[in-house]
């Protein structure tokens, strides 16, 4: 029988029934998303970032792009014809936190990488309006002044490593060198290919005297989306809508 | 006086307690200063240790200068409720709540104006943004709770608070987890996932006071006269302890080193974006939402003099409001590459919270019924009345958004924002400011506010610049979701992105100057109470309602 | 365990969890018993004291 005073008299029991609603209900809903990486389709082409690529992209989250630019193409004709192939769980796997977003001020950077040339997104990032005249972007000139702080590097993928990223012990130890070799197109860059495929190597903001910000920031917006081939991956997904 | 009083009183546990990891922390904090090359971490260790040591202070203080007041009280002494650390939550609410809608007015004005980023680091708009979320809801909505749950819990069980310090612990602690965030947004310091955005070291700060805080509610309930626990505490308990676990949960974080301030979150991609959204969703079900509805289940009753509705569909409400929240987090992310069984999941619940949710609005409005004549003379209720009226507005909406076709449409645009604000102006703030009418005549002991003509001033004002705010961002909001999806005689998309954001520019002025109109009303209202405070009262042409005092001197 | 059991597991008995917790919600409000105690609650706050 229930005891039915139990809850206006019992402030434990309350407490107790409030934390086994709450939990069950998100336990029941989260927990199969975890099982998902032993099935999740394994995409050709997806590697853990390069250490410049993950600068830039802390870079990206500083600055709070999130808050007006998503990096999620859903499934819907329109998006896709926009932007290109929706995207698939596994392009951000190693994507630690997530940057979906959830608003769209500016348009989704999912696929951005290659649509426009590094002096373009200099020119952007410094002087939006000087590019686009409607644009509502703030502007980032300082990114072009301040020199990018990786002495951390390592610890930066040892973290990452440690939430499941699968950084390997060379690439760990070779982080700082990996990241001075992608902004050096005179350089040896036949390591860093080998440990990240497809990572672009080049002085992205023109400027060979000094790895800024804006450097890593480039490199980064300029690899989202490359990573996998469309032209030979085959989605089986949904209908678009 | 019917206090014990000692010679000397001895120093209470929880003094003890406080001052001693004060202590640690100062030198922790000092530690971390001396050893990290952080700049952020830097700023951050040194304002942690210097507030650290003014809680020190303050203790050490507190026990020279009134050995008397730290006397427990004997059990038979008539009760004397610790409303000085609610009176400090009534000022920080109006203090940050004005800062955070100026936060958010200013950056309404940078998306129709952008020079005013100033291509500066420090207050563009990706960085002003979380500032301006978390003032109005962490520092805001968290000090109106703080204040209101402090005041209720005690009021309704009859009891006083537990400790001498404990109370104050939570309430400087809060404002201090507030600050460390706030600043360190304009240094750059964010997680990168939207409301909780707190870095490492501010979400370990946030859960001790959060865990202190949960204690001082608990020990409030078990030292109750009263034997029932009246459902307002319900709400509040939920609140508290679900947003520990929400909190615990969706900031479990990996430090790159222990002085450095950046962190990279143990989830990945698509697990990490259903954590993050089932926070989200419910950090707006449980701290937007039930810990308001504990302050409508108190307020509006006290204030329109009549109990609850229905007492039995306030527990219906309450054990069906917290059950389907909890799933309805995957609406954020329909079509995205989150499994569909979760989307539509997460819609379903999303609909069916259509229902507790009215039912909760009704057991609002209905308390009401036969009184509501008091609509017309008391603007503080009238405030009360319309916020309940918005809550069932946004909770129609809301369900309605969650349906996949629709939220095809309106995700990613203005819609969502505009669906945000009227649960966050026209049900938070209002059930918010009604409260604070509410409680400052009775903490400052005043017989009625200073002016309930500038109520009704700061309530149209405000009701205008709301409806300016939602109506621009619906329009705003489906003409661009219109305008994404439109296609041309042969086939192509009519239009580029940048031709949606120039068709956006004259709504965010309308919205803007929505936002400032909100301003001004949350200026007039601090101007109000803070006359009230200090005992002004203006005299004013017509009578108006009384004021609902809880003491019986000033009843009438 | 694959992924399949585990969301399958979640997608039937999260249904029949939902139906339990619902029809205990509602039972314990109407309980007649709980009545008078509930008419007591709804005068908490009104109370001076």
């Amino acid at each position: 029988m229930i005891k039915h005073d139990v809850f206006e008299k019992n402030s434990i029991v309350l407490l107790i029934g409030i934390l086994i609603v709450v939990s069950i209900g998100g336990l029941i809903e989260i927990a199969p998303l975890f099982f998902l990486e032993s099935t999740i389709e394994k995409v050709k082409g997806m590697r853990p970032y390069s250490p410049l690529e993950l600068a830039g992209r802390n870079i990206y989250i500083r600055e709070g792009c999130y808050n007006c630019h998503s990096q999620m193409i859903r499934s819907l004709r329109d998006e896709v014809e926009r932007y290109g192939p929706y995207s698939l769980a596994a392009e951000s796997m190693y994507d630690h936190p997530f940057q979906w977003g959830s608003k769209r001020t500016g348009p989704d950077l999912a696929r951005v990488g290659g649509k426009y040339s590094d002096e373009w997104h200099k020119e952007h990032m410094v002087n939006p309006r000087g590019i686009v005249p409607e644009s509502v972007m703030p502007g980032y000139p300082f990114l072009l002044d301040a020199p990018l702080r990786f002495n951390d590097i390592k610890e930066h993928l040892e973290a990452n490593r440690m939430v499941g990223v699968p950084y390997t012990d060379e690439m760990i130890e070779l982080a700082e060198e990996d990241l001075r070799a992608q902004v050096d197109p005179d350089g040896d860059t036949d390591g860093l290919l080998a440990r990240y495929p497809k990572a672009q190597v080049r002085n992205f903001d023109d400027n060979a005297k000094v790895i800024t910000e804006m450097d890593a920031l480039i490199a980064y917006l300029q690899m989202l989306g490359t990573l996998v081939d469309f032209s030979a991956y085959k989605a089986e997904g949904p209908e678009l809508r | 006086m019917t206090r014990e009083t000692t010679a000397k009183a001895k120093m209470p546990l929880d003094g003890w307690v406080i001052a001693a990891a004060l202590v640690i922390g100062t030198f922790y904090a000092t530690l971390t200063a001396a050893r990290t090359e952080d700049p952020v971490m830097s700023v951050h260790a040194y304002v942690f240790a210097g507030a650290f040591l003014l809680g020190i202070f303050g203790i050490i203080k507190a026990y020279f200068d009134t050995s008397e007041s730290l006397a427990t009280q004997s059990a038979d002494a008539p009760i004397e409720y610790d409303l000085k650390v609610v009176k400090a939550g009534v000022i920080a609410s109006v203090f940050w709540g004005i800062a955070g809608f100026i936060a958010g007015d200013t950056i309404a004005f940078q998306l129709a104006y952008p020079d005013l980023n100033f291509d500066t680091s420090f207050i563009n708009f990706g960085r002003l943004r979380p500032l301006h979320t978390s003032a109005v809801i962490f520092a805001f909505g968290g000090n109106v709770l703080l204040a209101t749950s402090f005041y209720v819990v005690q009021r309704t069980c009859k009891a006083r608070l537990p400790g001498v310090f404990s109370s104050w612990f939570v309430f400087w602690g809060y404002q201090l987890f507030i600050v460390v965030a706030a600043t360190g947004y304009l240094m750059g310091a964010t997680q990168g996932k939207e409301y909780a955005e707190p870095e490492w070291y501010t979400d370990i700060w946030l859960t001790i006071v959060w865990v202190v805080y949960l204690l001082v509610f608990l020990g409030t309930l078990w030292k109750r006269r009263e034997p029932h626990i009246y459902v307002a505490n319900w709400f509040y308990l939920a609140f508290i302890v679900t947003v520990a676990m929400l909190h615990i949960v969706n900031n479990l974080t990996v430090p790159v080193s222990w002085t450095s301030s950046k962190s990279y979150i143990l989830f990945a991609g698509v697990q990490d974006a259903l954590t993050q959204w089932w926070y989200g969703h419910n950090a707006v079900g449980f701290f937007l939402t039930a810990g308001f509805l504990a302050i409508m289940y108190y307020f509006v009753p006290k204030r329109a003099n009549r109990p609850v509705y229905s007492y039995r569909l306030s527990i219906v409400h309450f054990w069906s409001l917290i059950f389907m929240y909890i799933w309805a987090g995957p609406h954020h992310l329909h079509y995205t590459a989150l499994p569909d069984w979760a989307q539509t999941l997460g819609m379903t619940f999303s609909i069916m919270l259509w229902m507790p949710s009215w039912g909760g609005m009704i057991n609002g409005l209905m308390t009401l019924s036969g009184a509501w004549d008091k609509l017309r003379t008391d603007p503080v209720l009238r405030m009360l009345v319309v916020s309940i009226a918005f809550y069932g507005m946004s909770t129609f909406e809301g369900p309605v958004m969650s349906i996949k076709a629709v939220n095809s449409l309106s995700h990613y645009t203005d819609w969502t924002v505009g669906h945000v604000h009227s649960g966050a102006l026209g049900w938070v703030a209002y059930v918010s400011f009604g409260a604070l009418y509410c409680l400052v005549p009775w903490l400052w002991n005043r017989t009625q506010l200073y002016s309930l003509k500038l109520v009704s001033y700061h309530f149209w004002i405000s009701t205008f610049g709301i409806l300016l705010y939602i109506t621009s961002m619906w329009v705003s909001g489906i003409l661009q979701g219109l305008m994404w999806r439109a296609y041309d005689d042969l086939g192509f998309l009519e239009y580029s992105f940048v031709e949606t954001v120039e068709a956006m520019n004259p709504f965010y002025w309308i919205r803007a100057i929505g936002g400032a109109f909100f301003v001004i009303g949350s200026l007039i209202m601090a101007y109000n109470l803070w006359r009230t405070a200090r005992g002004d009262v203006r005299t004013e042409s017509r009578s108006l309602a009384p004021e609902a005092v809880p003491s019986p001197v000033a009843a009438e | 365990m694959e992924y399949n059991d585990v969301s399958t597991f979640s997608q039937t008995w999260g249904l029949v969890y939902l139906v339990v917790m619902f029809l205990g919600g509602v039972i314990y409000a109407l309980w007649p018993k709980n009545k008078s105690k509930f008419d007591h609650a709804a005068q908490i706050p009104l109370e001076d004291d």
